[in-house]
């Protein structure tokens, strides 16, 4: 058993067996053969070593007509691994004596060899690990033979295991059967972790290299809460493991008694509770978890699945079955939220990406594309409760702007008599600490605003949240973010404007009574959050709140006001608060 | 073990060419520690650098001839010592 640390982005317990998904495709593990198949999964092997040799023998050949019999001496190293004695009969015995899977069995007793190569910790040995981990390749490529499958194939649930998830491949998963995730790199706020989180799945990122220690198939658990991942667990461990994933399910039942009652302060503030969502399915998931609307609709996966442009008609059908679901609920639409790096359209690589073309500046740098999500928001708008919202916004130049090609582009409907509701709102995005300062001027143009927590801690803390070498940097309680969104609702407040928060420290529990007591009335959380958050706030009452945050608001540093906040959650509510 | 670099990858490989040419089983040992004389992983896991030493054990028809084979190519390093030998040499009076 082995117990290995990365960066918790999606709470849950998963314990399940393992897919790795690499860059040779997607490996399928069926782990046990039945006992009356041992003899023909043997000659199968059989089949697939000498395959395998003849095509390194024909490399061989080749190479050494070439190149000279020196350089052929490589493969012939290959072929003796590949026809090594004792590596056949340990294969050979764990299918006769455990009916593994050859499959499995050659992936499990190579990688065992790997790992004490790796351990000898020797350089000319390092090499050997990588012609392990090829003959492993080309012996799998040939048992596997038609069954190599599609990631969006999987058929039985498994723990989905990478170096790295692009999103169009977390986007083709079936939730179903992803137990849960876990990936060797990216932060907190990567699109695994938004994804997961979306899709309620238990997810560990940033782990590191670890890929060389697992098998397809092996037995793993994943701790979402915690950020851990244990490979080749006890019986002791798993059953401990079982029982806290009972416990969050007796919690989650509890917590769904409250799907129906409104988030409602003991002292009858009423609180807007939206959820975030990235697809459109998740629409029914946010109603199921009893949200008001949603506070955050985010688009980009229009645009990162496709392989071409969306048109207008693959927006507003996404929006219109969102819309149709929250039947008459708020939802916030997001237009594009993403880097030039993302789309493919990068004139040059930019230094500092975050600094560069992305969000609105993309947008409005390229006007086709943003009329096009435009005017298919607006369509969609005279199905229900629409609201549009412009992320990155950082000089008021930027927020007219956008709001001219809206108004543009509603004449031209209007023209061609199309419907829509004209009186849709138009907010931004408060993520850029410009925009904080020059707030009082931006609130006199714009219907509603959302504080998007996440990019306002990063720029205004001057941390990228996904360089491990300073992500401990990235805190939501820092006092300098705190200041800033007590600037933010205050004056909005003052302003007569709502605000919201939609950056994961709305659905935090810790948090959710400080921004309460700075003036928040109305957040947008992950779906998943939104039963603990509104639990909190039918549990405090506002004068409570803002105690609360006039106390954390004269504290000095991130962590005097996180270890204060976690006490005032364990007096509040003692089952949610870390342990 | 004579091989400046132990019993690495070359030199394994080339011990295993010889191993397998017999029908004998043959072992071998480092600190109690026997592997197959036949497979190239289980003699790379023994991590045998210079100065280690191994003992050879053969069982079957052709033992002593495979024994002796062996001790000769342990003694001549499976051919790399010389080719080194040479190239301090030649560092030294360049």
């Amino acid at each position: 058993m082995r117990t290995l640390q990365g960066i918790a982005v999606s709470p849950g317990v998963a314990i399940g067996e393992a897919l790795i998904v690499d860059n040779e495709g997607f490996r399928i593990p069926r782990r046990f053969v039945m006992r009356d198949a041992v003899d023909d999964e043997l000659e199968r092997l059989d089949h697939a070593i000498d395959a395998v040799a003849a095509e390194i023998e024909t490399n061989r050949d080749a190479v050494s007509n070439r190149l000279g019999e020196q350089y052929g001496a490589i493969f012939s190293a290959h072929v003796q691994m590949l026809r090594d004695p004792s590596l056949y009969r340990e294969i050979v015995g764990l299918i006769r004596t455990k009916h593994y899977s050859p499959e499995y069995a050659v992936s499990r007793t190579l990688r065992q060899f790997a790992k004490v190569f790796e351990e000898l910790d020797s350089d000319y040995l390092a090499e050997r690990v990588h012609d392990i981990f090829d003959i492993e390749r080309s012996l799998l490529a040939k048992l596997l033979g038609e069954r190599r499958e599609e990631l969006s194939h999987v058929t039985s649930p498994v723990v989905v295991l990478a170096h790295n998830l692009t999103p169009s491949e977390t986007a083709s998963l079936d939730s179903r059967f992803v137990l849960g995730f876990v990936t060797e790199i990216g932060g907190a706020g990567g699109h695994t972790a938004i994804v997961a989180k979306g899709m309620e799945i238990p997810a560990v990122v940033g782990m590191g290299q670890f890929l060389t220690d697992v098998s397809g198939g092996d037995l793993l658990i994943v701790d979402g809460d915690h950020g851990r991942v244990v490979l080749q667990p006890d019986e002791e461990t798993i059953a401990r493991y079982r029982h806290e994933a009972e416990e969050h399910r007796s919690l989650a039942v509890r917590l769904e008694e409250l799907r129906d009652l409104p988030a409602e302060t003991t002292d009858g503030q009423h609180i807007q509770l939206n959820a975030n969502i990235e697809f459109p399915r998740e629409a029914k998931v946010c109603l199921d978890r009893g949200a008001d609307g949603i506070g955050l609709y985010r688009t980009e996966f229009l645009y990162l699945g496709a392989t071409s442009e969306p048109t207008e008609e693959d927006h507003y059908n996404a929006y219109a079955e969102v819309i149709r679901k929250m039947d008459g609920r708020p939802v916030v639409i997001r237009t594009l939220d993403l880097g030039a790096d993302k789309l493919g359209q990068l004139p040059q690589d930019e230094q500092n990406p975050f600094l560069g073309l992305r969000s609105i500046r993309l947008s409005l740098r390229n006007l086709p594309l943003f009329r096009t999500q435009l005017r298919a928001i607006a369509r969609a708008s005279a199905l229900g409760t629409v609201k549009v919202m412009f992320p990155l916004i950082s000089t008021l130049a930027d927020l007219r702007q956008a709001k001219m090609v809206v108004a543009d582009m509603l004449e031209d409907l209007e023209e061609a008599g199309v419907e829509f509701d004209r009186d849709m709102a138009v907010g931004m995005m408060v993520e850029v600490p410009a925009a904080v300062t020059m707030l009082d001027r931006f609130l006199k143009e714009v219907d509603f605003i959302s504080i998007g927590t996440n990019d306002l801690i990063q720029y205004a803390l001057a941390v990228d949240r996904s360089n491990n070498e300073v992500a401990d940097r990235y805190q939501a309680s820092d006092p300098a973010v705190l200041r800033l969104i007590d600037q933010s609702l205050t004056g909005a407040r003052e302003a007569g404007v709502p605000a919201s928060v939609c950056g994961q420290m709305g659905g935090e529990p810790a948090y959710i009574m400080l921004l309460l007591g700075l003036g928040l009335r109305s957040a947008s959380v992950p779906p998943s959050a939104v039963p603990e958050i509104k639990k909190i706030c039918r549990s405090v009452s506002i004068p409570q709140c803002e105690e609360i945050a006039g106390r954390a608001m004269a504290m000095d540093s991130a962590r005097e006001i996180d270890t204060y906040l976690r006490e005032e959650l364990r007096k509040v509510a003692p089952e949610l608060a870390p342990s | 073990m004579n091989n400046s670099q132990g019993l690495h990858a070359r030199p394994a490989h080339a011990l295993v060419n010889l191993t397998s040419q017999y029908d004998c089983d043959i072992e071998i040992i480092r600190d109690g520690e026997a592997v197959d004389g036949k497979s190239i992983l289980a003699i790379l896991t023994l991590g045998a650098e210079q100065g280690i030493q191994l003992t050879l054990r053969a069982t079957g028809r052709d033992a002593d001839d495979a024994l002796e084979a062996l001790e000769e190519q342990f003694a001549k390093g499976f051919g790399e010592n010389g080719d080194e030998a040479q190239e301090q040499e030649s560092q030294t009076s360049g």
